[in-house]
């Protein structure tokens, strides 16, 4: 965190001086480690043995919150009988599928549940359709899951009670297993497991904080589940100095996955409609929700017709399902790494890199140049001549002659935007907080901004298409499209934020902010582009421009920005006060049941009804915000409970259970079965794999490697590679290597390495430091390497230049989110540059012989029972 | 030069300035540092200061290298697994470490990431100010040493003097400015003549870099000390607070976790002009010698 | 691998910063010790009537001391600025101090010397330069006065800094280089006249030999382990040099200086090279002790040690 968010980490050290014990959990050594009480270093990919480990010393111990778990959480919970953990079927939960490498969750689900619950939020699996019927995260969460009929034992006794499945799962899960799957000492893991636990309770409160240390692997979603499950064992969920915080990464990346720029999603998680299934808004609305199941999700009609009506206007009306039809649909992936895929196989004519430079930033770098040299044209926006923009002429592949400009018809536009400085809008971070940004300079030249160069291409478009009587261009002709503008044709960009809160349409509130997504009518008379942003703009006022300084209001500083939903700072913080309302502790007090008032109160805008008193209990059969009990926190969840088990809404199993990265040079120590049986793979040419267990030849790759960011530069470069202040900073690609490695492979200081793998070989200057340590892991030595992925070789201007980490790794990625895994892959290391030219193929060729490596290499996803045979 | 004025009071008022603010300078907290270099590129930001060197050094994440013409912020790494070159413990426990063990007992073992931002000094005794032949290098009224460029010839006599190595002549790139003239951290002169807080203490996240008035910092840092000792933090140490060591104090000083020179300090700096008196005796000597010697030379012939 | 940090410096870096000069200042040294031992011989031979020594020492005198102002200019970073060394007059700063002694010595040199110029012109031309021939006794005298300062602060210079070499040095530095400019200019009068009137020359060379080595001796002595740089590289060659020259060119003068025209001329050019070498010699050696990290921190830490030890 310190590396990364170094300004967010003030408050680290502030919590540090005020008390707090600070622990780093990392496979490396670095500026965060160096602040921590203690760093415990891990093998990259194996956290989730760790959590388990964990897990599994609160529930031995009876270190949970007893009266927290029974109350807040689902461990009472009975599940359907025929679910089968893994501990019975070695590594698989019952309801896979070989051969679609996908699982069936019907016998996940709770007992006494008339139907299956929903998949989540994938519809679709890249290539594979699942059987599921759709939902979302958090709509899907339990869609048809009526709450009456859920049957619980809070004597936690009950076999088959989600608390008893939960030890019977993680009882493997012991110290020893820890050290032999992670590497990490048995009284390192004792120190880590007595602070947490020490440190939870009533009178406090543990947080744990990760970034894409922990989502970017094959498991990712399940690295943060287990995190959940200790949290909620623990009561550190919707309490101040609890939670989990996922650090994000560009600014407002959060804003990013509110308002989508995914494929599967529309504002506000609602799922995108599927070709086929959502022929119409009924049948869309039917699959991700229902009226039997509790909480706000119920109003997702609400939503959906007010996001059409601010879309389409006058134009949605009841007759045309207030324009649900224009909306688009989605046939399968349509994922970033997919989208690359269809190019190289001509799929996609075209392409716009807004903000982003897969040349550099995305996993298997070949792959992604190859690819777009396949496009028609390539639009980029960005502040200089990124590697995605000039890799046609100056890319490794050029270099190798396995790409030659002349060949190449991509026409590549290049365009200059307006940085953030330079125009006005808002930053949605880690905390839900929107913060307004105002433009402080006028954009240089004919740079413009994002919000401009769509304004006018929309309107460009819809000229084009005034006259169509075309169907498919109707969408675009109904398009509300008529933002204020300003001399230099800038549109306002509060305009936009007022459309994504939302007005009253008609009534006498007519062409009133609404101040709530509760006030959102199903009937078309509101509309509103993002129902969780609802309420931003209160009043007519930016609430997220407010900036009243700390000093001048409570703790919580609700003036500070704005937070969804309606401003809570802390979610489901309900669950801060005891089921009969009270805080837990008076230290750890947050908001509370006012029995005189009759309603709930606090430091921070509660979140729950306000006038529900903690006793209320709901009569059976009654669904949405009133089916929810007075002690119901978790008013999203169908069943108003924490979910330490998930019936729904997860691809690869109710609970994280460890598995072997993608690339592995080790055997799973706690099941035959070797990976994530549901990840994503892709066999391809341009996307080989290293071989791992069942398979021979993965001694070729001994070593673990992982990538990460420096302080020093961001991401893919165009930043600070091109800025001299930063790019003298850290101005050459290094490895990060232990001093026994060194030993071992003749690897000097300062030298170079040559990094292998069956994609391709780089090389690195060579950094020897005790900040890396070999890990003996399962009785076996282990070796990790890092590297910074900031580099790429091309690109017009840049200051320092050097082989791009993401070249080496391939693509592999979770099933949930798709996201690749590119924080544990295997290599091998040498000493010396890397050969050049055609030579660098040869060399790379010799290896993949040397391993074996075929094109199906690593992609059977499912182990064999007799796979150690 | 006179040796009463090594306990200088306020340097600025010891300088001629009738009334001054109180002295300004900074307290770098060594033990908080997390080595983002935000503060090296703020000054560079802030001061137009040129690129300087796009090699990578290898000493930990360090590749600034030292304090120089055109870096005058430096933060130093340095890896370091057991106890320092005092032998005391590092581990870093801010205030207290409820995890309950007892470090004072324990031998320290544990890998170490040291970092800490150096500057320049801002000597209460300033070698570079008193060897100035030209008077391009001033006292301000904050008590700070400033160099004024326009005056600079570049004869680089400050360069050699500064026993921390700080001063130094620019040499390139030729495009730059002030080529051929010293330069230095100049305490954002201009900044704190607005009232303004440094761009380097502004920019550092952890306040590692605190600013302000030296005596207030002085009392700080003690604080700090005290505090991380009692915790077990015996490697803590001030470094330039004493306004009694060979610079008569520093107004950039600093809290340490290992020794001076671990960090590339020396372990005890003095300003040579202490010893100036002395040395033009011996000159008058020598000189008086020479004449002599010359004399005799002349007188045997008779 | 990252060294680590019990070795006792920052990664083997210089803890000071070694001096931007280049030879000119060695050479400056050099120079300006010969234009002051010049003048003193040049005014003692005025005064005693040695017109010829006078003449030559004149001439020398004017010549190094002009050569060695040039070399000081070209060595600054902004040499179009060297008069903004005027600005001020600072005792803290020996360079200023230097500057000015410099500033006085220079014009009156010029003065004695161009008298011995207008000696030699045509009748008409010599009325004019009257006013110089005049002058001349007084301005040779006043010069004589201000060079021993002129050959002595350049050791305070050095002597003034933080480079280890050179503070050790800073009691003895200044007879080092006062040794050394009679050493120079006495064997540079031995060149520029007949042995009959380079009596003095001679006599100041020798004493000007004996003075150098016993304050180098004696210095080498007080500087501790940053003695070592002297020892080392460019440092020992030159110094070697100088040590075999020195001695070389004494005995030559005791032996033959008053007998051989050519031993005269020969020992002097020793003598004077000698000189030169001394200063290039403790010039590299400063040089040297500040670019190793030792030499800063280790007599630091002793003083330290035995600080405690009290
Ligand atoms: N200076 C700077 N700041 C940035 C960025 C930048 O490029 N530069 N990028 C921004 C963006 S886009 C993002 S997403 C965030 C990312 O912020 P972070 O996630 O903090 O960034 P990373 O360095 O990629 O990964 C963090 C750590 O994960 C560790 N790690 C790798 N594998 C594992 C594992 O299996 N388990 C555990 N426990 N740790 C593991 C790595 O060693 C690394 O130290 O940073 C943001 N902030
Ligand atoms: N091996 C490995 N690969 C990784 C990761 C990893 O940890 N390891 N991390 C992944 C993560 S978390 C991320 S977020 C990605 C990042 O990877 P990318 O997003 O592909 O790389 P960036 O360099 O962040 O690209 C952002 C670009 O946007 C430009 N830009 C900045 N502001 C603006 C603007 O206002 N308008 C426009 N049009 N352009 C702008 C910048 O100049 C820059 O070129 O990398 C991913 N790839
Ligand atoms: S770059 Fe911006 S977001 Fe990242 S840490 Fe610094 S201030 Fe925070
Ligand atoms: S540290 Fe050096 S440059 Fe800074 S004031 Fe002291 S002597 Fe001058
Ligand atoms: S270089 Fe400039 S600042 Fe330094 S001493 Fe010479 S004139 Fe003064
Ligand atoms: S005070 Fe100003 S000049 Fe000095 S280091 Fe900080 S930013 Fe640079
Ligand atoms: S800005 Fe502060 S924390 Fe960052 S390196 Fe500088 S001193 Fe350390
Ligand atoms: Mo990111």
């Amino acid at each position: 965190m310190a590396e990364c968010h170094p300004v967010g980490f003030q408050w680290v050290m502030e919590a540090k001086a005020r008390g707090a014990t600070v622990i780093h959990i990392d496979p490396r050594f670095t500026r965060t480690s160096a602040m921590a009480d203690f760093h415990v270093p891990i093998r990259a990919g194996s956290d989730i043995a760790f959590l388990g480990g964990i897990i599994k010393y609160i529930l031995d111990n009876e270190k949970y919150f007893p009266e927290y778990v029974v109350n807040y959480t689902n461990a009472a919970t009975i599940v359907n009988e025929d679910f089968i953990d893994t501990e019975q079927l070695d590594g698989l939960f019952s309801g896979y599928n070989p051969k679609t490498g996908a699982y069936d969750n019907t016998s996940w689900g709770y007992e006494g549940m008339e139907e299956a619950p929903a998949a989540g939020r994938r519809l679709f699996r890249a290539g594979r359709e699942t059987s599921e019927p759709g939902g979302h995260e958090l709509g899907g969460r339990g869609a048809s899951l009526p709450h009456s009929v859920v049957q619980r034992d809070e004597t936690l006794q009950d076999p088959f009670c989600v608390f008893q499945i939960l030890k019977r799962h993680y009882a493997r899960y012991t110290p020893e297993m820890v050290e032999q799957i992670c590497g990490v000492p048995p009284d390192e893991f004792a120190r880590v497991c007595e602070s947490v636990t020490a440190n939870s309770g009533r009178e406090r409160t543990t947080a744990w904080v990760y970034s894409v240390g922990w989502t970017q692997h094959s498991v990712g979603v399940q690295y943060i589940r287990g995190a959940a499950i200790i949290q909620l064992l623990l009561g550190n969920m919707g309490r101040p100095g609890g939670g989990i915080l996922a650090l994000r990464g560009h600014a407002s990346i959060q804003g990013s996955t509110d308002i989508p720029t995914l494929f599967d999603l529309l504002p506000g998680y609602l799922p995108m409609p599927r070709a086929g299934v959502h022929g119409n808004l009924d049948q869309y609305l039917a699959s991700i929700k229902s009226d039997g199941q509790k909480g706000f999700w119920t109003a997702a009609d609400a939503y959906t017709v007010s996001l059409l009506k601010s879309w389409f206007g006058d134009a949605a009306t009841k007759d045309n399902d207030f324009g649900f039809n224009w909306l688009p649909r989605i046939s399968g992936d349509h994922g970033t790494y997919q989208t690359t895929l269809d190019m190289l196989d001509d799929k996609v004519e075209g392409y716009f890199l807004l903000g982003q430079n897969p040349a550099v930033g995305s996993a298997n770098g070949k792959l992604q140049r190859l690819a777009m040299s396949h496009l028609k044209w390539l639009v980029v926006r960005d502040f200089s001549l990124i590697e995605s923009a000039t890799f046609w002429k100056d890319g490794p592949e050029v270099a190798t002659g396995e790409m030659r400009p002349e060949d190449i018809g991509t026409e590549v536009f290049f365009l200059p935007p307006a940085a953030h400085t330079e125009k006005a809008g808002s930053f949605t971070q880690t905390q839900r907080m929107l913060q307004w940004h105002h433009k402080a300079v006028d954009p240089a030249g004919d740079c413009r901004s994002e919000l401009q160069f769509f304004h006018d291409l929309g309107k460009r478009l819809r000229e084009k298409i005034a006259a169509s009587t075309l169907e498919r261009d109707a969408p675009l002709r109904h398009l509300t499209w008529s933002y204020p503008v300003d001399e230099t044709g800038e549109p306002d960009a509060e305009a936009v934020l007022r459309e994504v809160n939302g007005q009253h349409l008609t009534g006498e509130k007519q062409g009133e902010m609404l101040s709530t997504f509760v006030e959102m009518k199903a009937d078309g008379s509101t509309s509103g582009g993002c129902w969780i942003y609802t309420g931003v703009y209160t009043g007519g006022v930016n609430q997220s421009a407010r900036r009243k300084p700390g000093s001048e209001q409570s703790w919580v500083a609700p003036e500070w920005g704005w937070a969804w939903p309606m401003n809570r700072r802390i979610l489901y913080n309900r669950a801060s006060a005891d089921p009969d309302g009270k805080p837990w502790s008076e230290r750890k007090a947050y908001v509370w049941w006012d029995e005189r008032a009759g309603k709930w109160t606090g430091h921070d805008v509660p979140d729950f009804q306000a006038t529900k008193a903690p006793s209320f209990r709901p009569e059976p059969g009654i669904g949405g915000p009133d089916g929810l009990a007075g002690d119901d926190p978790f008013i999203m969840q169908s069943d108003g409970k924490g979910w330490l088990y998930a019936p729904s809404g997860l691809l690869d199993g109710p609970l994280p259970a460890h598995y072997e990265p993608h690339e592995s040079p080790l055997r799973n120590a706690m099941y035959t079965q070797q990976g994530n049986p549901t990840r994503e793979v892709f066999p391809r040419e341009e996307n080989l794999t290293n071989p791992s267990f069942p398979e021979s030849g993965s001694e070729v790759f001994p070593f673990v490697v992982t990538t990460y960011r420096l302080t020093e530069h961001h991401t893919a470069g165009a930043m600070s590679r091109w800025l001299p202040y930063l790019a003298e900073l850290q101005p050459e690609f290094f490895c990060e290597v232990s001093p026994q490695l060194a030993a071992e492979r003749g690897l000097e200081h300062l030298g170079w390495a040559t990094i292998v793998t069956a994609r391709t070989a780089i090389e690195a200057r060579v950094m020897v430091t005790d900040r890396v340590v070999p890990l003996t892991v399962g009785g076996r030595v282990i070796h990790q390497i890092g590297l910074p992925y900031h580099w790429g070789v091309g690109g017009g201007g840049a200051i320092v230049s050097g082989d791009s980490a993401n070249d080496v790794l391939g693509v592999a990625l979770d099933a949930n989110v798709l996201i690749q895994e590119s924080k544990a892959a295997s290599c091998d290391i040498r000493p010396g540059r890397r050969p050049t030219g055609p030579a660098l193929v040869r060399f790379v060729e010799e290896y993949r012989k040397r391993a074996g490596i075929s094109l199906d290499t690593g992609t059977t996803r499912f182990t064999p029972p007799d796979g150690g045979a | 030069m006179r040796r009463e004025s090594f306990a200088a009071a306020d340097p600025a008022l010891d300088t001629g300035w009738t009334e001054a603010p109180p002295r300004k300078g900074f307290f770098t907290d060594g033990s908080i540092c997390i080595g983002c270099k935000a503060c090296e590129v703020a000054c560079k930001e802030w001061n137009g200061i040129p690129e300087d060197g796009l090699s990578m050094l290898g000493m930990s994440y360090d590749n600034t290298g030292a304090l120089g013409a055109s870096t005058w912020r430096h933060v130093a790494f340095i890896e370091r697994r057991g106890p320092s070159r005092s032998g005391g413990f590092t581990a870093l426990p801010m205030v207290t470490d409820i995890s309950g063990n007892d470090h004072a007992a324990a031998v320290d073992t544990a890998m170490h990431w040291l970092m800490s931002s150096d500057v320049c000094k801002h000597c209460t005794n300033a070698a570079c100010l008193d060897v100035c032949p030209t008077g391009s290098l001033m006292r301000t009224e904050f008590g700070t040493v400033v160099i004024q460029a326009e005056i600079c010839n570049g004869c680089g006599y400050c360069v050699p003097a500064c026993p921390f190595g700080v001063i130094e002549r620019r040499e390139g790139p030729a495009d730059a400015r002030n080529v051929g003239v010293a330069q230095k951290c100049t305490l954002c002169y201009d900044r704190l003549s607005e009232g303004m807080t440094p761009a380097c203490a502004q920019a550092c996240p952890t306040q590692s870099i605190q600013f302000g008035d030296l005596d207030e910092l002085r009392d700080r840092a003690e604080r700090r000390v005290a505090e991380l000792h009692a915790h077990g933090v015996t490697d803590a140490r001030l470094y330039g607070a004493d306004p009694n060591d060979g610079i008569g104090g520093a107004g950039a000083f600093f809290l340490l976790l290992d020794e001076p020179e671990v960090y590339g300090l020396p372990p005890d700096p003095v300003v040579t002009t202490r010893d100036l008196p002395e040395m033009w005796r011996a000159a008058a000597l020598a000189g008086a010698a020479l004449l002599a010697g010359a004399a005799a030379a002349f007188l045997r012939s008779r | 691998m990252v060294p680590d940090a019990t070795f006792t410096s920052y990664y083997g870096r210089p803890v000071v910063k070694a001096s931007p000069w280049k030879n000119d200042i060695p050479a400056y040294f050099f120079l300006g010790g010969l234009a002051a031992g010049s003048s003193l011989l040049a005014a003692g031979a005025d005064i005693t009537g040695r017109q010829e020594l006078r003449r030559a020492m004149r001439i020398c005198a004017l010549v190094s001391v002009t050569a060695g102002t040039a070399a000081l200019i070209h060595d600054l970073g902004k040499p179009s600025r060297f008069l903004n060394m005027l600005r001020v007059a600072k005792p803290t700063s020996p360079m200023s101090v230097g500057t000015w002694i410099l500033t006085a010595f220079g014009p009156m040199v010029g003065i004695a010397a161009s008298a011995e110029v207008a000696a030699v012109l045509p009748r008409p031309l010599q009325a004019l330069a009257r006013p110089v021939t005049v002058a001349a006794r007084p301005a040779g005298l006043l010069a004589a006065a201000l060079a021993p300062g002129l050959a002595s602060y350049t050791g305070v210079l050095l002597g003034d800094t933080a480079t280890p070499a050179w503070h050790a040095a800073h009691r003895e530095l200044p007879f080092v280089f006062a040794g050394s400019a009679a050493m120079a200019a006495g064997g540079l009068g031995m060149m520029g006249t007949s042995v009959a009137q380079a009596g003095p020359a001679r006599r100041l060379a020798i004493g000007g030999v004996l003075l150098d080595v016993l304050a180098e001796r004696r210095m080498e002595g007080s500087m501790g382990i940053s003695a070592e740089t002297l020892r080392v590289g460019r440092a020992r060659l030159l110094m070697r040099t100088s040590r075999a020259l020195a001695a070389g060119g004494l005995a030559g003068t005791i032996a033959l200086g008053r007998r051989s025209r050519l031993v005269s001329l020969l020992s002097g050019g020793a003598l004077v090279a000698a000189s030169a070498c001394t200063r290039f010699a403790i010039f590299e050696a400063g040089q040297t002790s500040a670019r190793d990290p030792r030499y800063t921190v280790a007599p630091q830490r002793e003083r330290i040690d035995t600080r405690i030890g009290q």
